[in-house]
């Protein structure tokens, strides 16, 4: 027998979970327009496809941001050999630029506060390493992206507490909530190093108004720990209210800045998971110090550095992109709550995100997380649909869904709702139908009856959605 | 005050060392052949910039290998969604071919044994986590790359046991040498989780013969640790005898493949090293399950995977590129040791890597390290050349240097070797100079009169070299 170590041979990675199943239902049998018309769809994955042909007609104009053209070659030799883990001064300040941007301008970032790492993934492992010891705890509000239980724990040891949030106050992250998860680390005797939050939420799509996140920073000052705030969907804030950011808040109440920490990513706002762009953004000297050490075990590809500063520096692309981005979410967003809503599908009130947290609490059995687990695997044979159960995301209550809808054509969207509403008529028979436009209508009446419908407490018919599971979605 | 972890503000990044002057010197005045003559130049980073105008050639016949060009720009968009852990299939099935072929295609790698890594330092941090918990260790030959007391400890708390290798057995791995490590662990109370080996190594520019190979396959498996064979440098051996792999002895001895572990990387092979394409190569089905899911920590760009998959696809280029690289490196090799051995300098006998290992033992005041850091003191500002010294390796013994030839061009190299020569002429009171040929003479009788040549000069015994300590770089940026 062989010996390896035991990080090597527990669970931490987190795959061992029950929602292989949907996952596996969906590489088996993978929706195709043409080939697989019967597959199962996608829904499990927030990515953000929306823009590309923008960005393919940037690229096709900028050869210069090529290494590998002649506009570009001649950079070749010098950018394969950089390996200076302070990073690319130029993508430093692109990236940087583009996160004021993001914020409409409110604040600056510094560009030699910016640390690469190996995406969104690396850097929160990174920020844990730094912050805390083995044993140590981070509190981190429910329901939240399950890929944080192997980022923040897994070769770390850091544990994880709940700040449990409830759907009675639309999941706000309150100070009772927030006390009552330090106390309950107090007497599990974990020391707590800090709080994580996900804003815009993953999965609510919902952002942090201007007094809880004030609430939040008075919190982690009084209690001395650290605040990282995770806000790789910043640019997915799709309409009003304004994003926020703990970079604002921290300008206007008072805050030791030795305590805020940033994660940032490409992954969401742009849509590049692929190029592994991850960016740790601390105020604290000391951690951009020790980070950046520790960037050298996932620094990004110098060809990436080279290709994003590029991009990032037309100021002239940026703006039009932040722009065309929130529109085409919108529009998404838009058409596919109201379409829900025609078939009594209801989901809690978001403006960002790649996704929506769908309300199916009413197609329970019982109220139960096993309940939502067969509601799912009902749904994966019959209506085809992948999605992701709420309790992969640590909702304190059964029968939430996350389901995204940014990362297929319209096309692909069109042949999901049919399905939906497809399964929501057959086993519709308890409720009323609301009145069933027609597409072209419900165009054209839009704006006023998306407030109708948007409310948590639409009354929904059964209509399990099945979801995915997070084994290769590092969503 | 603001807690951070332990980790953090421990010194296990390994920077808070003496050679950082060194490189500050590098730093503050770095060489630059009109702006900065004066400058020091830069001998202490294991670069391989030999081979740049072959690639660029490649590139531009190639628009196909960027996501960026009319020909490419419809793999924009996949490219870019594409973070698959498995990595692309494409770019695995390149890497598992390029590996094969560097190694004369005596072995064939398979593709799904593959994993990516945040570069060879991602790589070797990787595999300290799969294989070993906190609190236990892994033997290192010694002298060895001051990079692994980072890569292998610092997050991981591993510890590693130094396998002491002596320069009067040309710094061989002995069986001898090896249990006694193994005896130190046991005695200190260190659980031994594995052997880490780099072939070809790094400093020494030397590779492991066959005997040697087996003979620390056979041990390994004795005591059931594994065995991380490090080959970045596998396509630097610029000369025979040829480089043998791990891969190739565990086909020929009796081995539990489950031991085996290879770590590599385009760094140094190719000269990438920004480029973060690391690599690790497990016949341990559970490692490389294991690591795979650890490779998000540091995934290749995607966008990097479809460059190289596209480059190390095409089978002339890389036939092309192994031989022009190791032509380039003999020649470079030879007309360096060649030029210090005509002032009296010697090194290590080596047909790999991009450095050689210099003797200067015989220029230290008093055989200690205190005489070692005095040495390279003194030269970095007189010389200005910035090379490292071997107790940053771990050398046992002081006096050793590790200079770097493959990051600079030829001019570059012509203006070191003029100050060497300078400064050794200075100081050379106590040797019968060598015959100081001209550069156009040395040049012309190279080819002629070489091969006997280098053999008269190469052995470590016995150079007689007057003093001319060379200065050397810490490593603090420089992941060499």
């Amino acid at each position: 027998m062989v010996a390896i170590s035991k990080i090597a041979t527990g669970n931490g990675h987190g795959e061992d979970s029950p929602y292989f199943d949907g996952w596996k239902a969906y590489e088996t049998n993978p929706f195709h327009p043409i080939d697989r018309p019967d597959g199962v769809i996608q829904m499990g994955l927030a990515e953000n496809q929306l823009c590309f042909n923008f960005i393919k007609k940037w690229v096709m104009e900028h050869p210069e941001a090529s290494l590998c053209s002649a506009e570009g070659v001649n950079k070749f030799k010098e950018t394969a050999l950089f390996q200076d883990y302070h990073g690319m001064p130029e993508f430093r300040e692109a990236v940087a630029k583009f996160m004021g941007k993001v914020r409409g301008g409110r604040v600056k970032f510094d560009p030699d506060r910016i640390v690469m790492s190996g995406g969104a993934t690396g850097a929160h492992e990174m920020v844990a390493f730094c912050l805390a010891d083995p044993g140590e705890a981070f509190l981190v509000p429910t329901p939240y992206y399950p890929g944080f239980d192997r980022d923040l724990s897994w070769r770390t040891g850091v544990e994880l507490v709940p700040v449990v949030c409830e759907s009675s106050n639309n999941f706000k992250i309150t100070r009772a909530a927030l006390e009552a998860a330090y106390e309950k680390a107090k007497e599990a005797n974990l020391r707590v190093k800090g709080l994580l939050i996900t804003n815009p939420s993953n999965p609510l799509g919902t952002i942090l108004d201007q007094d809880t996140l004030k609430g939040i920073v008075k919190f982690i000052n009084e209690k001395n720990i650290h605040l990282i705030g995770d806000e790789i969907y910043a640019a997915t804030v799709f309409m009003e209210p304004e994003f926020v950011s703990i970079s604002e808040i921290i300008e206007e109440v008072e805050c030791n800045r030795d305590l805020i920490h940033i994660v940032y990513s490409l992954s969401k706002d742009m849509g590049f998971p692929g190029f592994r762009v991850g960016i740790v953004y601390s105020y604290n000297d000391a951690v951009v110090s020790c980070a950046r050490k520790m960037s050298s075990f996932g620094l990004v590809s110098s060809q990436t550095q080279h290709l994003i500063a590029k991009m990032l520096s037309d100021d002239d692309f940026v703006d039009r992109f932040i722009v065309e981005s929130k529109e085409h979410l919108l529009k998404r967003h838009k058409y596919f709550t109201l379409s829900l809503s025609q078939v009594g599908i209801g989901s809690l009130k978001s403006n960002a995100g790649l996704f929506i947290w769908m309300d199916l609490r009413k197609l329970l059995k019982e109220k139960t997380f096993d309940a939502e687990m067969d509601l799912w695997r009902v749904i994966i044979n019959e209506v085809k649909l992948n999605v992701s159960p709420g309790s992969s995301f640590h909702c304190d209550e059964p029968g939430w869904f996350r389901v995204c809808f940014a990362n297929m054509d319209d096309n692909t969207m069109e042949v999901a709702l049919l399905r939906i509403t497809t399964f929501m008529h057959k086993h519709n028979e308890a409720m009323v139908p609301r009145k069933l436009c027609r597409r072209a209508s419900l165009k054209l009446s839009l704006s006023r009856r998306r407030d109708d419908f948007m409310s948590p407490n639409m009354m929904s018919p059964h209509s399990p959605i099945p979801q995915s599971p997070l084994i290769r979605a590092r969503t």
